[in-house]
């Protein structure tokens, strides 16, 4: 502690630098903590696709429906325990900018296989009673201020027209990564809405035993593999990590910025420290000249690098996790988006090994400084 | 006895291949309680002479005993460990700290010691007291004149209660007034608190302070 003074008046010598550097760091950790941040809940998205279900979708893409006979012959299958089905729609709430998630299921055999979903039992029931009825998700329900009861139209792009729902049912994800900005509605009222036309999006099916998989899946396909409609089976998981993927590869882009970040940011620090070190290389001379061993003088311009850097790291860090705490307006587009703790903890040793890093050479620079010859040169 | 004895020190240089020799076969002794000048030209090794004798640059060959310890072969750090506790130095530029103020100057040494926060503040105090800078302890050193700048450095010097000081042309960078301070203070050093004093100076008038002169020229000393 009775060398903290000595520590901190060199920090604070150029107070524009030193502020700038922290600022550098700062902006460099808040876009690396959110970009992780980023990866993290998608990673999490596509995990909460369970392994013990299977997405049965159309070998031509998602966007192409299957029959509606199908569901018999699945449930048929050996290995399933039970068979749902989903349609996206894709309606516009009063603006296109307002976008979510609508998916019209079949809810009777919807809602027993997905846990996820979460609806106290007596809106349950009345959603299930109501052929027009929907079941929101809280932060949907939140976001546009809606309320049990409360009638929305949703303007179809599919299948054009307006389409209106009375909300019946809120339900909570569990996890949360499941996403609570979702809307359902009845697979029916789609069904007689497109006068009949519609069939299918894709199917759902419980397997009694996940180790099953794979050779339910190749069973499945190999059964409509010549039909007018061939299949695609996949688990659910590699259904949504498939989603996920679609954006690109997201993890290595991020890790491509992350690092490109970490290596400009250790760059400008190691200036500010080497620039540092020049100028004081007179005055290191003097404290080695009174006795201060070479050990303490490493230590100290790492200390003062540091704190540079970890400085820099909280403020970055900690403002990402002020900026994306738990149901922050970006769970709309992803759920489950906000910078955790263990986000924050690697954050923050990246900051410390960027001081150690950057501080090391004008560090080492200071250890090894000849006092003799420092002074001939101020002299 | 003496308090340094330097014996046969050689000292050569190396530029490239080829040998600069600085001085060769110095014999010196210093008693305790001794004052001496060391005089000589620009380039006669003089400096040198003080900075091997610091612990500061190393001989080519020879002896340096300070009260009866062998320097020359020490390590790094225990050089830095014995300079904090036997040596005091005194700059020509006094090499202040600018960031720091007088009190924060002198204090310097101090923080490599044990002692707490309160006995350092008494002792940078009576250093203080005994320069007559008490009143500029919170002073910065641009805030100072010269010949203050280089009282705190004697403070700086003497507030670890060093075996010797050394000192590197203390009056160089002073006009006349002020250097005679200067010189009256490690004269009083000298006198009133028994302190060993080595002096480089290129200025018969300073050296005429000290109790004895040695010229080193060509490198070779002549008493």
């Amino acid at each position: 502690m009775k060398y903290a003074r000595l520590i901190w008046v060199n920090l604070i010598r150029n107070k524009r630098r030193t502020i700038l550097t922290v600022l550098s760091v700062a902006v460099a950790l808040f876009l690396f903590t959110t970009l992780r941040s980023v990866v993290t809940a998608l990673n999490a998205v596509s995990e909460v696709g369970s392994e013990s279900r299977l997405v049965v979708s159309s070998a031509m893409g998602i966007t192409f429906p299957l029959p509606q006979s199908y569901y018999e012959r699945l449930r048929a299958q050996e290995g399933v325990e039970s068979v749902t089905w989903a349609n996206w729609f894709g309606g516009v709430y009063v603006d296109p900018s307002n976008f979510f998630a609508q998916f019209a299921i079949d809810a009777e055999t919807y809602l027993p296989m997905y846990p996820e979903v979460v609806v106290p039992e007596d809106q349950r029931a009345a959603f299930l009673a109501e052929r027009t009825g929907a079941l929101v998700g809280s932060g949907l329900m939140e976001r546009f201020g809606w309320s049990l009861g409360q009638s929305v139209t949703l303007q179809g792009t599919i299948i054009p027209g307006d389409w209106e729902f009375t909300i019946r049912a809120v339900y909570d994800p569990n996890p949360a990564s499941y996403g609570d900005q979702l809307f359902f509605f009845h697979y029916d009222h789609l069904y007689e809405g497109s006068n009949q036309q519609m069939s299918p999006g894709w199917y759902a099916l419980q397997l009694a035993d996940p180790n099953s998989a794979p050779e339910v899946i190749n069973r499945i396909d190999a059964i409509y593999e010549n039909s007018t409609a061939p299949t695609k089976t996949e688990t659910e998981r590699a259904f949504q990590t498939g989603f996920v993927t679609m954006w690109g590869n997201i993890g290595f882009l991020v890790q491509a910025i992350g690092t490109a970040v970490f290596f400009a940011i250790l760059l400008v620090s190691a200036n500010t420290m080497m620039m540092a070190g020049r100028e004081r290389i007179s005055e290191n001379a003097v404290l080695k000249t009174l006795g201060f061993p070479d050990g303490l003088l490493f230590v100290f311009v790492l200390i003062e690098a540091v704190t540079i850097t970890l400085l820099g790291g909280a403020l970055g860090v900690f403002g990402a996790k002020a900026m994306f705490g738990p149901g922050n307006p970006m769970t709309m587009f992803i759920p489950g988006f906000e910078v955790h703790t263990s986000t924050v903890t690697l954050g923050l040793t990246i900051a410390i090994v960027l001081g150690l890093v950057s501080g090391f050479v004008p560090a080492f620079q200071a250890m090894r400084l000849s006092v003799v010859q420092s002074l001939r040169r101020v002299a | 006895m003496a308090l340094v004895e330097i014996s046969n020190l050689r000292k050569v240089y190396h530029r490239d291949s080829q040998e600069i020799p600085v001085f060769d076969a110095v014999d010196l002794e210093l008693d305790s309680g001794g004052f001496l000048a060391l005089m000589g030209p620009s380039g006669s090794g003089k400096t040198t002479l003080l900075n091997i004798l610091a612990g500061l640059d190393s001989p080519t060959s020879g002896s340096v005993m300070v009260d009866g310890q062998e320097i020359t072969g020490m390590k790094p750090k225990q050089l830095a460990a014995w300079r904090a506790r036997h040596v005091g130095f005194i700059f020509q530029f006094y090499n202040l700290l600018p960031v720091l103020t007088a009190f924060q100057n002198v204090e310097l040494p101090l923080l490599l010691t044990k002692l707490s926060k309160k006995d350092r503040r008494d002792h940078v105090m009576t250093a203080m007291g005994v320069v007559g800078l008490t009143d500029r302890a919170d002073h910065f050193p641009r805030q100072l004149s010269g010949g203050q700048e280089q009282r705190v450095g004697i403070a700086r010097a003497i507030v670890s209660d060093p075996t010797m000081i050394l000192a590197d042309e203390p009056t160089g960078d002073l006009d006349a007034k002020s250097a005679d301070e200067i010189l009256t203070l490690l004269q009083r050093l000298n006198e009133e608190f028994g302190k060993t004093i080595m002096m480089v100076t290129h200025d018969a008038h300073a050296a005429e302070r000290a109790h004895a002169t040695t010229h080193l020229d060509k490198g070779v000393l002549h008493r």
